[in-house]
């Protein structure tokens, strides 16, 4: 075993019974956070950007993903390529700005220079190196597998892992719900909200498709609706829901909800002006995609999870959130919006407006959770109660999303990745 | 000569609005801190990447209106934002404050602010600027624009923006 950690008893799975249990060591144990380094963060493909951050040419971010400080760069033959922020000489960090638009990226150290595409065309005085020395073998790492799906761009440290889409399964679906929300494409705004939770990441996971806490942790939210003219009755609505394993680990909950949506649903606190707006691009999508498919983008929302830790969630406005352990009880969250490409100044405004209304740091809903998740980490501490449940609608034919099916999709997945080499032994010896 | 003077008492009768202003928040006095407000008042964190975005077309942390602040207090004073119940404490320091133009009808006001919050026994400091946009009513200032600006490159380990900044 990797590290000493049990690998017994971590989930309770009884379909017969319809329990289904986790183990809350896997919250707090260091050796779990250093078991899913491995056979996680290092085999499944990873949230690394959108497109639309690396517009242009020479356009670059550098930040950390899964752990790695990484750059993105689109090169002058349009493809954009992740590269390892690391100097092939003595390991610096060769970009050390957080975005820009670079020909060159120059390690401050002993200025070895590297194009766009990570190749190295710079060394001072290279007559000092042998001929065993080649430049062609000295370029910025990369991850072994870079794939895009639709403007999200994912990693894979695992080489021999199976395609992006075949990964994304019944995922993409939802994504395309998403971005077919604009003909021209999908764009991050400007506006990074950088944040952390004193929890677990797998809380955060749960939480970002738990439809269960919805009414009791966010009432102050509710309230707010209802006080700037939302009609909340008829919310809801438990024959319009949808909970689906999407599998390899995705999942996703499809409900009416009260809320305005920037696209397409209007409420009275949008105003008369933002009324017609909304209505012309609910007719657009009709004669797009059909009445169906417009009723469905327009009025229903989604909260997806793209296993292991990207979270899309396409309610009040659409957030793209990701997350990475520091620690067992430590996570750095980045969230941003996602809108269409060509949304007007207007639209923007009110999506914007919406989105801070629910979500982020400073949004009426989000600190709720934070402060819940971060209670949750703290009850921990009573090691001796073991177990979460995570049983609900287990027995129902379609669970609801107050049921935790959603849930269950992660947790299965994850528990056949941690077990792995485990299970392959038992094989071997039966 | 005159317009030195003026401005010396300007700067002081500023301090002194803003050190109240601090009172009241840190005293969870907030209906009365809704009371310097103009009905149109503006409040604005901005995010941490992006300090000097505009919140139509950037994503920021807080960018309330006069009816989302309004909200916002009675969501605190209530009993189920959980982020501040129990309430945090804070204590907030307030310096560098320099009155950068004055038209008479607008003040246009920056302060440096460090905000302390005790929460669960952690303290988080929030580091940052104040801009103020404030007007004379009747003799009192009140605010109509107020935006904190923080030098934190991320609301780490903070986690959350959830009392008034």
């Amino acid at each position: 075993m990797m590290n000493g950690a049990s690998l017994d008893n971590l989930i309770i799975d009884d379909q017969a019974a319809g329990l289904f249990r986790v183990n809350r060591r896997v919250f707090t144990r260091p050796e779990y956070l250093e078991l899913e380094r491995a056979r996680i963060f290092e085999t499944c493909w990873i949230y690394a950007a959108h497109e639309s951050e690396v517009p242009g040419t020479g356009d670059f971010r550098s930040r950390r993903v899964a752990g790695r400080p990484v750059i993105l760069v689109r090169g002058d033959d349009g493809e954009v390529r992740v590269l390892l922020n690391t100097c092939a000489h003595r390991g610096a960090l060769v970009c050390r700005q957080a975005s820009g638009n670079a020909r060159t990226f120059q390690c401050s150290y002993h200025a070895w220079t590297y194009n766009q595409r990570g190749e190295l065309i710079g060394v001072p005085g290279e007559d000092a190196y042998s001929p065993a020395f080649r430049r062609d073998e000295l370029g910025l790492a990369r991850p072994p597998r870079v794939e895009s799906y639709r403007g999200f761009i994912f990693i894979n440290f695992n080489r021999s892992a199976s395609g992006l889409s075949d990964y994304l399964a019944g995922a993409k679906e939802y994504l395309d719900l998403v971005c077919d929300q604009s003909e021209i494409g999908m764009k991050v705004a400007d506006g990074l909200q950088a944040y952390s939770i004193r929890a677990n990441w797998k809380l955060l996971v749960e939480n970002s498709f738990d439809g269960y806490h919805g009414l009791p942790t966010h009432q102050r939210y509710m309230r707010f609706l209802e006080e700037s003219g939302v009609d909340l009755r008829d919310s809801f609505n438990p024959h319009r829901q949808k909970t689906a394993d999407l599998g390899n680990g995705h999942a996703v909950i499809e409900y009416d909800s009260p809320w305005g949506r920037p696209i397409a649903r209007w409420v009275p606190p949008f105003g008369e002006l933002a009324k017609a707006r909304i209505e012309a691009a609910r007719t657009r999508f009709e004669e797009r995609c059909g009445p169906e498919r417009a009723e469905r983008i327009c009025e229903t929302s989604r909260n997806l999870v793209i296993f292991p830790n990207l979270v899309i969630n396409d309610i009040m406005a659409i957030t793209i959130r990701t997350f990475f352990p520091v620690s067992p009880d430590y996570m750095e969250v980045n969230a941003w919006s996602l809108a269409p490409a060509d949304e007007d100044i207007e639209d923007s405004r009110l999506r914007l407006d919406n989105f801070l209304t629910f979500l982020g740091p400073g949004g009426y809903a989000t600190p709720d959770d934070v402060e819940m998740l971060e209670a949750c980490q703290r009850g921990f501490a009573n090691r001796e109660v073991a177990w979460s449940d995570i049983s609900r609608g287990m027995k129902r034919d379609r669970p609801l999303i107050t049921d935790e099916l959603q849930i269950r999709a992660f947790w299965r997945r994850w528990n056949e990745l941690i077990t792995a080499p485990q299970a392959r032994r038992a094989r071997k010896a039966a | 000569m005159n317009q030195k003077a003026d401005s010396e008492v300007s700067r002081r009768e500023i301090e002194d609005f803003l050190y109240t202003e601090a009172a009241l928040l840190d005293e969870w006095r907030l209906q009365e801190w809704l009371e310097l407000l103009t009905d149109d008042a503006t409040y604005q964190v901005p995010p941490t990447d992006k300090p000097q975005g505009d919140p139509t077309n950037t994503l920021f942390i807080i960018a309330d209106d006069a009816f989302r602040i309004r909200s916002r207090v009675k969501q605190l004073l209530g009993k189920s934002a959980w982020a501040e119940n129990p309430p945090s404490r804070t204590r907030r320091l307030i310096s560098n404050v320099r009155v950068l133009e004055d038209d008479g009808e607008n003040i246009r006001v920056t302060a440096n602010f460090a905000v302390y919050r005790m929460r669960h026994e952690l303290v988080d400091t929030y580091v940052g600027r104040y801009e103020y946009r404030l007007a004379r009513r009747e003799k009192k200032l009140k605010i109509r624009e107020r935006k904190a600006i923080l030098d934190l490159e991320a609301l780490r380990p903070h986690g959350k923006v959830s009392f008034i900044l």
